[in-house]
């Protein structure tokens, strides 16, 4: 066991653990963020993404003592008590079925959205391809998206860069 | 807060929020344990279906909570369930609340299942809540000192018509109080007050569209799910399955684990074997390194996946349905001018959950307690009260919310098995299946063969039909059921006489002359301890048959170079009767308004193809289950030269009867057609003769975003022609569009290139390979 330090949406926690534990089992089991879950253990399916240095990243094989940045969960992406404009959309579509994946496929989304503000249909097919759902929601989840890319691009300020993108 | 109470929060939502009193429900040992726990450490008596105070609370406020005995696999029933109550008490929507499928807190409904949540289980509810304002407004007008007859109701507050100042409301009347008012009615099924459910067009929310309650809190990461129970002194167990099927266990060696840092127990009797660890990562370990001795069977448990058709044809049935014989079929067939037979196969297909089945038990105070997603959590707790042998009343089962649960899943396994360990250790129990072990070992639907004969007169009528399922579903097994659970079945228990299992005929309404359908069902050689064990999967064996069936359609008008849609209109308006619920004519309607929907042209399959890589064509297939009649067409591509198929458009005519909640039942539909999509282009279990080998989403695929078609239409319709009956009561919406995708599919490949694929599922290396041996 060893103490390992993390920081986890704006708090910074230390829990004595094994290094190589997957950082899925101390978010969920340690510091009560049970947002992402467990799906595969794989890297497979996307249940557990969180998001750091911006990526997306399966925490159900990422040992907990490499990471070294801030974690964002699901719980973190709300600011000041308002959703995130893709959690709102996700009800303004009434995307989930039983919801399980849609921790993976939100977290997903907004790693996308940071990155690439407008995606194309394309781009959205192959950056969410390996996030999985066996309700098969796939459908609306691509429609809060967009709807979502929408909500951001009219609420901050326009770029040129962005405009040409 | 305890579990239940931030289960309650959640789903009250707006309660919280106005500042009402949520109610205690204290588990013992929960987490921040309550001063009321007493309340909570049992024993559990069942909560009495005949009271009308087990189903409506009415609190302070002016708000209701509602207690149904139904659970919700992520299709909004929970909702919709609010919407008809709301309006049969006249309160709004939004001043309501829903609590499902703890035993101990709402009356057994028997959870989910058979697409029976609005058809059959929303009845009860309705007519207790319409007891409810009966009661109420009794109470009023004893209240205002006016008859019953000269007050109105709306939003929960009576007035009196001639006077609305003069006013009350529920709350004011009962809150803090109960109704003690006795139902009548020989089951759940057929609890009644004296006040009748109001007619359709007097229902408010009913037919409306509020958002689900249950989204919110999924999308905040708020929601407390089955798997997130954690309890003081709980422990974490993973099961270390069986090597190889039907294998023994001979040898634990436990020194392999005892130095895994956290490492509780191992648990075994006959060939089932745990491992509990302090922390769910050293459970995890620990069933990783753990050296146990499995001897193989004497004989081959089943033959190889790719050989699975071959043996189900040559196995001899274990039974045969009797056969369902309209007029003379052999003399039929003998005068028939031309006669078209195809053989099709499905091979097993699994649940293969997102997430591995899981439970949690705690064992405190002599009882057993239960968290649970199974879908049939009252199934669970008297499936777990026998198979511990403990009184059922000391056993309860909370259910929560939990991955997709469409049929029998492994959760019923998961729960037994949580419950025997919590019991053998003496503390709290989280079990949860590994990806491998859910995608080998969760129950299957059965793997079908059909033989089809057709034979059509010189007009092109098909006058002749031959229906010949074969299905490898022998020992079936049910929910919950103490000796066939996985873990009971590995103890060592054995039915006496295993489940019979079934091979279903199809559903269609057209009108045959002469036809004859039979099922048979055959067994694989190990019958018990299987991973290849076959329970309910959404529509038990309806995307099977259907698939048959309704190719077989496409590859008779094929034959007399018919177009698919008017060739199956024919037959449909071929008949002159119909049955109580007007199915023929509501599959006519739900045919014409997918075509229409879809923009179908009339010509003959297939067309001619074209010279590209890409090859399109659409296809069309319709069924029904219950009730419930769904027409579907789809159009696809085909990449020649990679054998891929993108259902580019799907389109879908889906008449439930009433529609309570448009827009949760329009994404209940659009999941369901893609769920027989994935089963149409990607789902196989394989395995060779040992053991299974589809473990994972790579060896296991499913379908996937860029699988998603560029468009999807969902047309409700609401056939019914009788004109004195407007009024259809809502039937399953759940499962019966996954019927005809299968087929429609298969139809849209051999109308885009000629091809006709008879075995599911279409990956691109099949597709291909028929492709190839087609047109060289």
């Amino acid at each position: 066991m060893s103490k390992i330090t993390l920081k986890v949406n704006g708090s910074t926690h230390t829990v004595d653990v094994e290094p190589a534990t997957p950082l899925l089992y101390i978010l969920r089991n340690d510091l009560g963020l049970q947002g992402p879950r467990f799906g595969c253990g794989l890297g497979q399916c996307g249940a557990c993404t969180v998001i750091i240095n911006g990526a997306a990243v399966r925490s159900c094989i990422l040992p907990a003592s490499s990471v070294k940045s801030e974690i964002t969960t699901l719980e973190g992406l709300s600011s000041h008590g308002k959703l995130h404009p893709l959690q709102q959309a996700w009800i303004d579509e009434q995307v989930p079925a039983c919801g399980f994946c849609q921790n993976g496929q939100i977290m997903t989304a907004k790693a996308m959205l940071d990155k690439i503000p407008h995606p194309t249909d394309a781009q959205i097919r192959e950056t969410m391809n390996s996030t999985l759902c066996r309700c098969m929601t796939y459908y609306s989840i691509q429609t809060a998206i967009k709807r979502a890319a929408k909500v951001l691009a009219d609420g901050r300020p326009v770029s040129g860069k962005e405009v040409a993108a | 807060m305890t579990v239940e109470e931030v289960l309650l929060t959640h789903r009250r939502g707006f309660l919280k929020s106005a500042g009402m009193l949520v109610v205690s429900f204290a588990i013992p040992g929960a987490e921040g344990q309550s001063s009321s726990a007493a309340q909570g450490s049992g024993p559990y008596p069942d909560p009495d279906f005949r009271q009308l105070d087990s189903w409506i609370v009415i609190h302070e406020n002016n708000t209701a909570t509602f207690y149904v005995g139904k659970t919700d696999c992520g299709q909004g029933t929970g909702t919709s369930f609010r919407q008809l109550m709301s309006d049969e008490l006249d309160i709004a929507f939004e001043q309501t609340a829903c609590i499902m499928g703890s035993t101990d807190k709402t009356v057994d409904q028997g959870g989910s299942g058979g697409s029976t949540a609005m058809e059959r289980d929303s009845w009860p509810m309705r007519r207790a809540a319409a007891e409810a304002r009966r009661v109420l407004l009794e109470m009023g007008s004893d209240r205002l000192g006016t008859p019953a007859d000269q007050l109105a109701v709306s939003d929960a507050v009576i007035t009196v018509k001639a006077d609305p100042s003069r006013r009350v409301s529920y709350g004011e009347l009962i809150a803090g109080k109960k109704f003690n008012v006795t139902l009548t009615g020989a089951n759940v099924n057929a609890v009644s007050g004296v006040a009748k459910v109001k007619p359709v067009q007097e229902l408010r929310s009913t037919g409306q569209s509020p958002q689900r309650y249950d989204i919110p809190p999924k999308v905040d990461g708020s929601l407390k799910w089955a798997v997130d129970v954690r309890l003081p002194g709980m422990v974490h167990a993973r099961n270390v399955k069986p090597l190889f099927a039907g294998a023994k266990l001979t040898n634990i060696d436990e020194s392999s684990v005892r130095n895994i840092p956290g490492f509780v127990r191992v648990v075994s009797k006959g060939n089932y074997l745990a491992v509990v660890c302090e922390r769910e990562e050293q459970a995890i370990r620990a069933a990783r390194q753990l050296k146990a001795t499995w001897e193989k069977p004497a004989a081959a448990p089943f033959p190889a996946s790719e050989d699975l058709f071959r043996y189900m044809r040559a196995a001899t049935p274990t039974s045969a349905s009797s056969p369902i014989v309209v007029g003379n079929p052999d003399a039929a067939f003998s005068g028939a001018a031309k006669i078209i037979e195809a053989e099709y196969e499905v091979p097993f297909q699994g649940h293969t959950a997102i997430a591995g089945a899981h439970a949690t038990a705690d064992p405190s105070d002599g009882q057993m307690t239960v968290y649970s997603n199974d879908m049939k959590s009252y199934g669970m707790r008297n499936g777990v009260a026998t198979f511990l042998g403990m009184p059922r009343e000391k056993v309860r089962v909370v259910w929560m919310e939990g991955p997709q649960g469409y049929g029998r899943t492994a959760a019923d396994d998961a729960g037994c098995e949580a419950a025997w360990i919590a019991r053998e250790i003496g503390r709290p129990v989280r079990m949860q299946w590994m990806r491998d072990e859910e995608t080998a070992w969760d129950t299957k639907g059965p793997a079908f063969v059909v033989k089809m004969r057709g034979g059509l007169d010189s007009e092109g009528r098909l006058v002749a039909y031959d229906y010949h399922a074969r299905s490898c579903d022998y020992n079936h097994v049910g929910y919950n059921e103490p000796d066939t659970v996985l873990i009971a079945q590995l103890m060592g228990a054995r039915r006496a006489k295993p489940a019979s299992g079934s091979a279903a005929t199809p559903s269609e309404m057209y009108a045959i002359p002469n036809r004859r359908m039979v099922g048979e069902v055959v067994a694989l050689p190990m019958v018990w301890e299987t991973p290849l064990r076959t329970g309910n999967l959404r529509d038990p064996n309806g995307p099977q048959s259907t698939f048959a069936a309704e190719s077989f359609i496409d590859e008779l008008a094929a034959a007399v170079n018919a177009d698919p849609f008017e060739f199956r209109m024919k037959m449909l308006t071929a008949g002159a009767g119909d049955d109580n619920g007007f199915r023929r004519a509501r599959s006519i309607a739900a045919l014409k308004a997918v075509a229409e929907a879809y923009g179908w042209d009339a010509r003959p399959s297939p067309k001619s193809p074209g010279n590209g890589d890409v090859l399109t064509g659409r296809g069309i297939a319709y069924s029904f289950r219950g009730q419930t009649v769904v027409a579907q067409i789809a159009e696809v591509e085909v990449n020649r030269k990679t054998g891929h198929v993108w259902a580019k458009r799907l389109v879908c005519a889906h008449d439930c009867g009433l529609v309570v909640n448009p827009q949760s039942l329009r994404r209940a539909v659009e999941g369901a057609m893609l769920h027989a999509l994935s089963r149409a282009i990607h789902e196989e279990v394989r395995f060779d003769t040992e053991k299974v080998t589809s473990v994972d989403w790579v060896s296991h695929p499913t379908l996937r975003h860029s699988d998603v078609p560029e468009r999807m239409d969902v047309v409700l319709v609401n056939g019914d022609p009788h004109p004195n009956r407007p009024d259809l009561p809502p039937y399953g919406a759940g499962e019966a569009a996954c019927k005809p995708m299968l087929a429609a599919i298969a139809n849209a490949i051999h109308d885009a290139t000629g091809v006709r694929l008879r075995r599911v599922p279409f990956r691109d290396a099949r597709v291909l390979a028929a492709l190839r041996a087609a047109h060289g």
